[in-house]
């Protein structure tokens, strides 16, 4: 560290010398980051609570901001739905086989929920969240694990007042002592067991994934890419058929956003929300084995059909267009994603 | 021997293997006997009278498509989707040391972007005397340097904690790869903006996070930041691939593979650690007690034959065989590593393919005659610091089995008189 600093004192006089009175590094690279740059991306809170913005929610607020934002992959009670993250529960687990760690069971610090919900929730759609919002999901996710009562309000103001219930149960890496001086010196090479039993094996527990599966799948773009071609040239031989490649290329870009909840294409399977192979021009509701909402079902049973139109309302505000479905999705702002999304999803029949 | 295997596939490529070898094996042992001629040398083969490809038939060249089971491949019940998820480096499938990037294993947590050298920035800001930003053309105009280093999942293994569960070295140990950065000390960089106003280093820490949804924030101390850390934009001489950081990631070399920040966008000076979600709920490991280690972020001496392994059966029958296998430690170079066939019980020393490097991977060779019977085989690794690779008893003796992270135990692989191989536990 001595030399490092040796070395600085040393660049910044011969800095001082030739340059004007600003600073520059040895080789005077890049540009000074200006201070409205610095804001929107350091983001971060410290574990004291540095870096909160202004801002306060309540538990009740947080429910409401839960149910739409977070439920969807996290449950109504924070309960998790399937492989997604239990956010409560698991208190007392951590000493047991298979502990289960949660905000409440496990998270040291208060400020890691704000700032990793305010930075990187909810799952692809990030950063769409106000500061109100985050204190009240996090008021919520406190109260779903039973720190706090249901007039709980958070705030920057007494933020730095909470504390986890798990704060004091991590200790700083002791490897070198508990470990490092034991497996150490000379190893045995003879004769160092009495005997060697088989006490468990992996293909009685049967989890590992089949290959022949990828296989397959590798196998058939190879096969079937031909005669799809041949097929489009016997059928279309107007140019104009088919959707604008162009769009469906950005319309599969667009797709990202709601890639996290829905699948498409060769093996697509329902995931938090239906596959979508062949949506465009079936009637809502109609995917076999995925539990739809209410509100859906409501509507699907009144006759909607996906079409180009009710796609398109449906995506610009979908909780406008369905009130109470279970999408967790803000909407696509642009008329021209909309078209995109709707050209690349109908170039996938059923 | 299906009903041994849940891979029906490991089974069957074993088994068509294995048939194509005895196949093989029957007509070369007849050839070299004196028998029938082999008709691949006394036929003229159509390769040897037509013409092959041109030169630019693949202008960026993938495998030959008889290596198409050389893949990546993902366990899907481990995660909730494949966005934020993980797959496997295949291992045993591979020698040498450098793992091609095309096949190196992905972790994401929120999906690989796109993100293009023109739209690229790095800030470092905080406790320096100038925050600054750099374009990507800025970085390549720093000194470089090139380094060849190991990235590990800290997971790698974790799922075998409580017991032997997933049947093959790609997915035991596939977390894994070993490539050659080029790239600017992150030191070189930090020293551009400046350290005066950071005063004493030694409490200090370097944030960095990446530009992903995720961002995949860790804190670094000081003295990591300012030794071997790289900002590196190249790796096996090409361009990152989009999956592993393009255009630019940060190599932390030995330690846990989540701290490689992926589109690293911001590097800041901070008096302490920002204790971010993948430091604190994740990345930590809890012990019996249920208290939990943080910080450990080295990763620990670790090897595991890859050849013969459930995916790689022995298919030639006894006599010369040769076992390989991979070896490395985050502390430094491999100076060894014993192999045994018996489980433990005796031990040889194996060939490794060079001296080790610090913080890389290390092939070794155990150059050996089969007698056919079966085989319990183990690899241990030593580095240069004396620490000796344990056994999962030894580990689960200090931690239990919850730890999840940083399992570097002894693997078996039980290998059968037919030649088969599979993950096992033994006494």
């Amino acid at each position: 560290m001595s030399k490092f600093l040796k070395f600085t004192l040393v660049a910044g006089i011969a800095v001082s010398a030739t340059a004007t009175a600003v600073w520059s590094g040895e080789y005077g690279l890049g540009r000074e980051a200006l201070p409205e740059e610095i804001a929107a991306w350091d983001v971060k809170i410290m574990p004291d609570g540095r870096g909160l913005p202004e801002g306060s929610g309540d538990v009740w607020t947080g429910d409401e901001v839960f149910a739409e934002h977070c439920a969807v992959c996290h449950g109504d009670f924070a309960e998790g739905i399937g492989n997604w993250p239990k956010l409560a529960g698991g208190q007392g687990t951590l000493d047991r086989k298979d502990p289960l760690k949660t905000v409440g069971s496990y998270w040291p610090h208060l400020s890691t929920v704000w700032d990793y919900v305010n930075r990187s929730m909810p799952f692809g759609n990030a950063q769409s969240l106000t500061p109100d919002d985050v204190y009240a999901i996090t008021a919520y996710i406190l109260y779903s694990n039973n720190l706090v009562e249901d007039d709980f309000v958070l705030s920057h103001e007494n933020f730095a007042e909470f504390e986890m219930p798990n704060a004091d149960g991590f200790i700083v890496d002791d490897r070198a002592e508990t470990e490092y001086a034991i497996w150490h010196g000379e190893p045995c090479m003879e004769n160092c067991k009495d005997s060697v039993e088989i006490t468990m094996r992996a293909a009685v527990l049967d989890v590992t994934p089949d290959e022949e599966g990828t296989e397959t799948e590798a196998a058939a773009p190879a096969a079937e890419a031909e005669p799809v071609e041949a097929a489009a040239t016997e059928t279309s031989p107007e140019p104009a058929v088919g959707p604008d490649p162009e769009l469906v290329a950005a319309g599969e870009k667009v797709f990202r956003k709601c890639k996290a909840c829905h699948q498409v294409g060769e093996g697509a399977k329902n995931r938090v929300g239906p596959q979508l192979n062949g949506v465009v021009g079936r009637a809502a509701g109609a995917v076999d084995g995925f539990k739809y909402s209410s509100a859906l079902e409501g509507m699907a049973g009144d006759g909607l059909v996906w079409d180009n139109e009710s796609l398109a309302a449906f995506l610009a505000d979908p909780r406008g267009f369905m009130k109470g479905t279970r999408m967790a999705f803000a909407g696509l702002r642009s008329d021209e994603d909309i078209a995109a999304i709707a050209a690349y999803l109908s170039t996938f029949g059923e | 021997m299906s009903e041994l295997f849940k891979g029906k596939s490991t089974s069957r490529r074993a088994f068509l293997r294995g048939s194509v070898a005895a196949a093989a094996g029957a007509v070369t042992a007849g050839a070299a006997q004196a028998g029938t001629p082999d008709p691949l040398i006394t036929d003229v083969q159509p390769w040897a009278t037509g013409l092959g490809d041109g030169v630019d038939a693949s202008p960026y060249g993938l495998p030959i498509e008889y290596e198409s089971d050389v893949v990546r491949r993902n366990v899907e019940w481990l995660t909730a989707d494949t966005i934020s998820s993980i797959n496997f480096t295949p291992i045993h499938a591979l020698d040498g040391t450098i793992t091609p990037q095309g096949c190196a294993f992905e972790r994401h947590h929120s999906g690989a972007i796109d993100l293009k050298k023109e739209d690229y920035r790095l800030m470092i800001n905080g406790l320096v005397d100038k925050p600054l930003v750099f374009t990507y053309a800025d970085l390549e105009r720093f000194p470089r340097e090139n380094h060849v280093y190991f990235c590990e999942c800290a997971a790698n293994t974790g799922m075998e904690w409580a017991g032997a569960q997933l049947n093959g070295a790609q997915f035991t140990h596939g977390m894994i790869h070993n490539m050659e950065y080029t790239g600017v000390p992150l030191r070189t960089l930090i020293e551009e903006a400046g350290l005066d106003v950071a005063g004493d280093l030694k409490d200090k820490w370097v944030y960095v996070e990446g530009a992903d949804a995720s961002s995949n924030g860790r804190s670094i101390p000081m003295g990591k930041a300012l030794g071997d850390c790289l900002v590196a934009f190249k790796a096996n001489g090409e361009a990152l691939r989009k999956e592993h950081g393009y255009p630019v990631r940060l190599v932390v070399p030995g330690w846990e593979g989540n701290m490689w920040v992926k589109w690293i966008r911001r590097i800041e000076v901070t008096d302490g650690p920002v204790e971010s979600r993948e430091e604190t709920s994740k990345y930590t490991d809890t012990l019996a007690d249920g208290t939990s280690r943080k910080w450990t972020w080295v990763m620990d001496a670790k090897s595991v034959v890859t050849s013969p392994s459930p995916q790689s059966p022995i298919t030639h029958g006894k006599g010369p065989l040769v076992i390989t296998g991979l070896a490395w430690s985050g502390h430094g170079a491999i100076t060894r590593v014993d192999v045994s066939k018996d489980g433990g019980k005796t031990w040889e020393i194996a060939r490794l393919a060079k001296e080790g490097e610090a913080k890389a991977l290390t092939r070794f060779y155990l150059d050996t005659t089969w007698d056919g019977e079966e085989m319990l085989l183990q690899s241990r690794a030593m580095d240069d610091t004396g620490y000796i690779q344990p056994t999962k008893a030894q580990l689960r003796e200090v931690r239990g089995e919850n730890s999840i992270y940083h399992n570097n135990c002894i693997q078996t692989w039980w290998v059968r008189p037919n030649g088969e191989a599979e993950n096992v536990e033994v006494s």
